[in-house]
């Protein structure tokens, strides 16, 4: 592409991250995590792999778990986000982010804002009650430090005091 | 990623209109997206349909189930009358990618994911499937994970759905809508085999839209298992994997049904030989020659002739499992 030639025209997304509003002119093939780390300054979601293949950049769209590397920002015209720096409420922190400190459940820390809101989504689903299914349940979140066995305790215990809910503000 | 124009059209008609060779419908945009970072996909636009109302799973006049081409893979497996009637369906999804792309992903694009062939993925490298008349490197290089039936000396890639196996014994139909108007496609017949063409890896035309999956009524409810190897418990694709479907008069075979997936370009079934095992007793024995006779075609590559003993361990494994009753 020669450089008078025009890119294609930014197109109007509406977002709402965190409870917050947006309203932005974007180009197409920005993707939903360049979004939120680039421009909206929210670093806490992880660029790990950029291919959907280690859940480090798991946000909940419309309350639903996805990787934000594989979605085009565009394509959340009117949506609803929650990104880690929205799990808090104030200054408290969620009962997950608590399990996570009390089962020292990180050690670099890169995958955790990943895990935390891939156990939100886990939560919302209500469908792991076991062990075995937290760890296939988040399977989708790796850990190169491997973390795993008290990721899964952290997650075990909030899983109850998170009655089914992701817990977080819409 | 290459620039592209981005249309996201309210309805069917207008989806369809705006298809062509430059432009690429896209859905969760797990499969589409990765690959055009890679640069292996360049479209010119990207036609967005999420807006068209194709999300609804409904029951047919037949007792079956049509299955909305937007529908995302967890809502399918988590479809009461999915778990209820179509277990294996449920199981095959569920051992598939991470909760996080299985909530993106959806029910038209699992069956047009492609291949993972890692030359396929590399733009550094020649390969037929992405640049037709370049060579197929994976024929002498790495082929562990490559096919072993069908394939043809153009292309050994397989495709790399669990969904579509369980689809493929299920004998799901694809409704899809062009500028010529609607089709219905026998699931055996959406994908293809290599041969002469491996770019082109199922029979939609460019200008075609999935609508829907139609599932008959269900039959292998009571006796179905979802069995998939991998190389990790999960997370993983498949080695191989195997859809087994039975029904059974006392202790004889009425229908059997098995599908298999890692091993060839579509989803592998035999259906005149799932024939000739109707009315033998269901034990392991008729399963073992089942399996050696279904593998009696395979071809491996030197980098997986353990997959031949593998499919035919799993089949059986599968089937013994089926038949101890309600998927799990
Ligand atoms: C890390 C990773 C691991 C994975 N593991 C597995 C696994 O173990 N098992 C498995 O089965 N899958 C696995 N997948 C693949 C995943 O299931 C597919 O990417 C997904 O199903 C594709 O659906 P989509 O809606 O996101 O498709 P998209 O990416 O949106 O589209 C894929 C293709 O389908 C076309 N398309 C989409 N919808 C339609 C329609 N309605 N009509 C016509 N064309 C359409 C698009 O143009 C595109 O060419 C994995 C993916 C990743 C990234
Ligand atoms: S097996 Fe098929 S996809 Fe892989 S390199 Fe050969 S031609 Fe390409
Ligand atoms: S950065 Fe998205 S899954 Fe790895
Ligand atoms: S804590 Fe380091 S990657 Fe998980």
């Amino acid at each position: 592409m020669s450089d008078c030639e025009p890119l294609a025209a930014l197109l109007p997304i509406q977002l709402t991250v965190n409870g917050q509003h947006h309203l932005l002119q974007l180009p197409p093939w920005l993707t939903l995590l360049d979004l939120l780390r680039d421009q909206l300054d929210l670093v806490g979601t992880r660029k790990g792999c950029d291919h959907g293949q280690c859940g480090a950049c798991t946000v909940l769209r419309n309350g639903r778990r996805v990787n934000a590397c594989l979605t085009l920002a565009v394509m959340c015209d009117g949506d609803t986000l929650t990104t880690i720096e929205g799990v808090a409420q104030g200054g408290t922190l969620h009962p997950l982010q608590q399990a996570f400190i009390r089962h020292d459940a990180f050690q670099c820390g890169y995958c955790t804002p990943g895990q935390i809101c891939s156990a939100l989504g886990l939560a919302s689903e209500g469908r792991a009650h076991t062990r075995d299914e937290i760890r296939e349940g988040m399977s989708g979140n790796l850990c190169r430090c491997g973390a795993y066995s008290n990721i899964t305790a952290a997650v075990e215990e909030a899983l109850p005091l998170m009655n089914g809910q992701g817990g977080c503000r819409p | 990623m290459t620039p592209f124009t981005y249309a996201k059209p309210s309805s069917i008609d207008q989806a369809v209109q705006l298809a062509g060779p430059g432009a690429r419908f896209i859905a969760g945009g797990t499969n589409l997206l990765d690959l055009m970072k890679e640069n292996v996909a360049r479209p010119a636009q990207l036609i967005d349909i999420n807006d068209l109302p194709l999300r609804d799973i409904s029951p047919t006049p037949d007792g079956g189930l049509r299955i909305g081409a937007l529908v995302s893979n967890a809502e399918l497996a988590w479809n009461t009358l999915v778990e209820q009637g179509y277990p294996l369906l449920a199981q095959a999804i569920l051992a598939g990618a991470s909760p996080q792309l299985r909530n993106m992903a959806s029910t038209g694009g699992n069956l047009l994911q492609r291949t993972r062939c890692l030359y396929f993925y590399d733009t550094a490298t020649p390969c037929n499937k992405r640049a037709p008349g370049s060579g197929c490197p994976a024929r002498d290089g790495l082929n562990r994970n490559h096919a072993i039936l069908g394939a043809s000396p153009l292309c050994v890639a397989v495709h790399p759905s669990d969904m579509c196996v369980a689809l493929a014994a299920l004998e799901a139909r694809v409704i899809v809508r062009g500028r010529s108007g609607e089709r219905c496609v026998a699931f055996a017949d959406f994908h293809r085999l290599p041969g002469d063409t491996p770019e082109r890896d199922n029979t939609l035309a460019d200008d075609e839209l999935i609508l829907a999956i139609e599932l008959p009524a269900p039959r292998f409810a009571a006796y179905s298992h979802y069995l998939k190897v991998r190389d990790r418990a999960s997370y993983a694709f498949a080695l191989v994997s195997v859809a087994a479907a039975l029904e059974l008069d006392g202790s004889a075979i009425r229908t059997l049904h098995v599908a298999l997936g890692g091993v060839a370009h579509k989803p592998w079934r035999d259906a005149a030989l799932e024939r000739q095992v109707v009315g033998q007793p269901a034990t392991a024995d008729t399963y073992t020659h089942f399996a050696d006779s279904l593998l009696r075609a395979a071809r491996p590559l030197p980098g997986n002739v353990f997959k031949v003993r593998l499919a035919r361990n799993a089949i059986v494994r599968a089937l013994i499992q089926a038949q101890r009753g309600k998927c799990q």
